[in-house]
């Protein structure tokens, strides 16, 4: 499987989750677990583009496709993505648990919708949970980032 | 001093590298540790007749299994946290149950293994032979004793607690008007996104051991350990990296992994390390709020609050680890904002065979709060009184401060409100909530609190200049998100004239900093803000010092400002902070860095040794603060706007005013998540969240597709404003802010649909089934 532009190896074990695999496997910590049953949306990843939770999938399944990860969006060194810039401008994150996934989410969506109204931005993190920030800041976050982004 | 970042909205440094996924979380750490799995009770009340673990250990990949009967501290009680003289029948868990199991999740049996996979495998070949029991599940039920959790604890009772300020038995007798209401609140959880975590090295060459622990106290788990294992506290280290969110139940101490995953690494050899799962966070992990408060009021024809009495039934679950904390803050403050010159407060507190209590955000706080809101409420309807007019005519005064409660403190100390100005927190409240929208269904809600935060005993901090000119600083607290990495640099910065870029913050690090108690009642800006500052001024006063002898100036007349120290008025009599670094310690080599500057055949400013006598090397201090006793008491008021639908009884905010007072605000944007990130935690308790128990104490609803945690599109943009009424209490003026936004939620929500819907609320959580319900007709 590809992630990150790289191609890596496949799980040994058929029936690890792809993100015990990113995690444990390869190292890409940036994936965070938070309730193994697909409702958080802390373990989002893109899928050949498109948002996934790593944590129902198994690695396997992966095979033949490009994952993308939160440490996929800016290399080190270089600057931020305008998401990522967004959520630290907007102070869309506080304790970072939940974050990887809403910026994988809102790189994806702003990918397909550009210029959201309020409504869509709501729908569109509306498969994230985050219990630090109350999301008025998240949503602010998208916002920018659709700004940051034309 | 300068103020330059304290006030500001710095953005946070902390950011970069959670945003980039190269934030550290404990179970980010590997290092091929061995990985675990516990084996819980799924009984509420069982007797233990056998557990059998042979088919788990010799199953491959299993390394060691472990229960009570295999651990040296097997037949320990774990801690009494906060011993108090009134908690006659304190009771606490051990590592593991052996005999009797109290709770659902209580731990029973601990596997080790290659990887976890192989670790939950083995933990289901664990055989325990059960003799289910009679649960106790409410308060209600645990107060008619007809099954006791703890044989030799009568009656169920924990504690039974009474304060009285004033007489409030004959001014009830003689009110004009008396009411009476049941108010009963439901248990609540905090979920952390992040859920518990520990990993632990044991290094058998030093003799040291190395734990990374996702916690709200690195501190008081070092302590635990090396009393445990026998080991100095100095070859132990506690780290919390970053952890995923704590709310409270992170600052619960010595639950079993916390002992057990240490053991199998000093008795393994390796690293162990156990990540809890979701749905043991479920029933393992402490929670709050659930309390049955019988209210009994008098009232003049004004509306004016003559007497109070409150006798509650506290939830405290299975043990009661953490003391009477809870029920002693309910009781305390429960008065808010409000005169009550007549008050009598009994509690109970009651096992029950659910998990234990401890604080969560609020800890007994929204209870009080939901309590004299209630009646607040309930007198402006006896006397067809405006909601808002009945709290003014009641409120404490600005001038009336410190305004003793008369009540007794969780410190210890007796409930002395510090500043404030309540009155101001009601008119902006109600200013900028504006007229009621047209429509149906809409209600308005108001609801005002208080909040003791920032209590001692005390915290620490260390401060040190490097030789390059940066700075670094630590704390023994650790941070959940709260932005402490911002904030203290923020006040470091402000003390020594340099930028917050050159700041860098640890906290919660025990290699670091080895003293102080935790993150928990909104203390940490207040208890290590006010150490930062205390250290950092230490080290100005150093710098100067040292400073003064080579620029041949009075240390009086010299102030620190743009990474210098410089005379005061004189342009150019100025040496860099790095090189006053460098010449805090005298040296014989130079190493580089411009170190020559301090070494031995230099020219040097000053008679006498090298290092003056009475001195220490190093730009460096260390700072504590500890109040006398007492909190800064933080006040606010929310406001709001809520429609119900008449169809679906769904809920919506049109429009969320929050009105706050911290004191001294460090950084309005860190502070401003706070608020909003605690306003989305109360709606969630209030209206979505539920622990759904059944009689047999099961948690019906233990995962996140049955427990409702809100989502953006349930959560508003809240409106804020802030006042400043500096504490008198530290020399910074600043009161704590985690906890405020979640206080007074429920007691607004109340509020609201009360006046939405024209039927009295009396309970929380709400939902729409139960909103139903209760607009039936009857």
């Amino acid at each position: 499987m590809k992630v990150n532009g790289r191609e890596l190896p496949d799980a040994g074990d058929p029936r690890l989750l792809l993100s015990d695999h990113l995690r444990h496997g390869l190292g890409l910590t940036g994936t965070h677990v938070g309730c193994e049953h697909g409702v958080c949306g802390c373990c989002t990843v893109l899928l050949d583009g498109r948002p996934v939770r790593s944590c129902l999938m198994l690695a396997v399944q992966a095979r033949g496709h490009e994952v993308t990860t939160v440490e996929g969006l800016a290399a080190d060194g270089s600057p931020l993505h305008p998401a990522q810039q967004a959520f630290h401008e907007c102070h869309g994150l506080q304790c970072g648990f939940c974050t990887p996934g809403f910026l994988l989410v809102t790189a994806a969506f702003l990918r397909e919708n550009p210029d959201p109204s309020d409504a869509e931005i709501d729908d569109a993190i509306s498969g994230n949970l985050c219990r630090c920030t109350g999301y008025a800041n998240i949503r602010r976050s998208v916002r920018r980032a659709a700004e940051l982004s034309r | 001093m300068s103020t330059r970042f304290f006030g500001e909205r710095v953005e946070r440094k902390e950011d970069d590298r959670l945003l980039r996924g190269h934030g550290r979380f404990t179970d980010d750490i590997g290092e091929n540790a061995l990985e675990c799995a516990f084996v819980r009770s799924p009984f509420a009340s069982a007797r233990i007749r056998s557990i059998d673990v042979a088919a788990a250990r010799t199953m491959p990949g299993v390394v060691a299994v472990y229960t009570a009967a295999d651990v040296p501290f097997g037949d320990l009680d774990l801690p009494l946290l906060i011993p108090h003289p009134e908690l006659t029948q304190p009771r606490t868990q051990k590592c593991l149950a052996s005999e009797v199991v109290r709770y659902v999740g209580e731990a029973v049996a601990f596997v080790v293994a290659d990887s976890r996979y192989l670790a939950e495998d083995a933990a289901d070949l664990v055989e325990v032979d059960y003799e289910p029991l009679p649960a106790v599940v409410t308060p209600e039920v645990s107060a008619r004793a007809e099954h006791l959790v703890h044989a030799d604890v009568p009656g169920n009772v924990a504690a039974d607690v009474t304060q009285v300020v004033g007489d409030p038995d004959s001014v009830l007798a003689a009110a004009p008007h008396v009411l009476e209401r049941r108010l009963r609140i439901e248990r609540s959880a905090a979920h952390p996104l992040e859920g518990r975590a520990i990993w632990a090295r044991w290094d058998a060459s030093e003799k040291r051991l190395i734990v990374y622990d996702s916690t709200q106290s690195p501190t008081s788990i070092r302590g635990g350990l090396a009393v445990l294992f026998g080991l100095p506290e100095t070859s132990v280290e506690v780290i919390a990296p970053d952890v995923g969110g704590g709310f409270g139940p992170k600052i619960m101490l010595f639950n079993p992994d916390e002992l057990l995953v240490p053991h199998a690494a000093m008795q393994l050899g390796r690293p162990v390390k156990w990540t809890e799962d979701r749905r043991e966070h479920f029933t393992a992990v402490t929670q709050e709020r659930a309390q049955v408060h019988e209210v009994r009021f008098g009232f003049s024809e004004e509306g004016r609050l003559l007497a109070l009495d409150v006798d509650f039934l506290h939830d405290g679950g299975a043990y009661t680890p953490y003391g009477l904390i809870l029920p002693i803050i309910t009781a305390a403050q429960l008065p808010g904002p409000y005169r009550v010159p007549n008050y009598r407060v009994r509690f109970r507190d009651l096992y029950t065979n659910c998990t234990p209590t401890s604080p969560y955000r609020g800890a007994g706080r929204p209870q009080g709060c939901f309590v004299i809101e209630r009646v607040m409420d309930a007198i402006a309807a006896e006397l067809s009184l405006d909601r808002a007019e009945v709290r003014r005519r009641n409120l404490v005064q600005p001038d009336e401060f410190p305004y003793a409660v008369g009540t007794m403190w969780q410190d210890g100390g007796m409930t002395v409100y510090d500043s404030g100005d309540f009155p101001e927190l009601l008119r902006i409240a109600v200013e900028a909530l504006g007229p009621k929208p047209e429509g149906e269904g809409i209600g308005m809600g108001l609801a005002m609190y208080v909040e003791g935060t920032g209590v001692g005993p005390y915290e620490g901090a260390h401060v040190q200049v490097l030789v390059g000119g940066k700075v670094v600083a630590s704390t023994g607290i650790p941070s959940q998100g709260q932005g402490h990495g911002t904030v203290f640099a923020q006040i470091v910065a402000d003390e020594l004239g340099v930028g917050v870029d050159d700041v860098t913050i640890t906290s919660g690090d025990t290699r670091r900093f080895p003293w102080g108690v935790g993150t928990f009642a909104s203390r940490g800006a207040v208890m290590s803000g006010n150490a930062m500052a205390n250290a950092a001024r230490a080290v100005a006063e150093k710098a100067k010092r040292i400073a003064a002898d080579q620029l041949e100036a009075d240390p009086a007349d010299l102030e620190l400002a743009g990474g210098e120290v410089r005379v005061k008025g004189s342009p150019g009599r100025s040496m860099p902070l790095a090189a006053v670094a460098i010449l805090s310690n005298p040296l014989r080599y130079a190493f580089g860095g411009g170190a020559e500057i301090a070494t031995q055949f230099q020219p040097r400013a000053r008679p006498g040794p090298p290092l003056a006598e009475g001195d220490a090397p190093g730009l460096e201090a260390t700072g504590y603060f500890s109040p006398v006793t007492g909190s800064t008491w933080a006040s606010g008021c929310h406001a709001a706007y809520v429609q119900i639908d008449p169809r679906t009884f769904s809920l919506k905010f049109l429009k969320y005013v929050v009105v706050h007072d911290c004191g001294r605000v460090i950084n309005p944007m860190v502070l401003e998540g706070q608020i909003q990130g605690g306003v989305a935690q109360g709606i969630a308790g209030s209206f979505y969240e539920r622990l759904l128990y059944d009689e047999d104490g099961q948690l019906r609803n233990a995962s996140f597709m049955e427990f409702l945690m809100p989502y953006a599109t349930e959560i508003p943009d809240v409106e804020m404003h802030h006042i400043e009424t500096p504490s008198p209490l530290n020399p910074l003026g600043i009161k704590g802010a985690g906890e405020a936004g979640t206080i007074p939620v429920a007691a607004m929500l109340a509020s609201a649909i009360e006046d939405a819907l024209g039927v009295r609320v009396d309970e929380m959580s709400l939902h729409p089934s139960r909103l139903f319900e209760l607009a039936k007709p009857r």
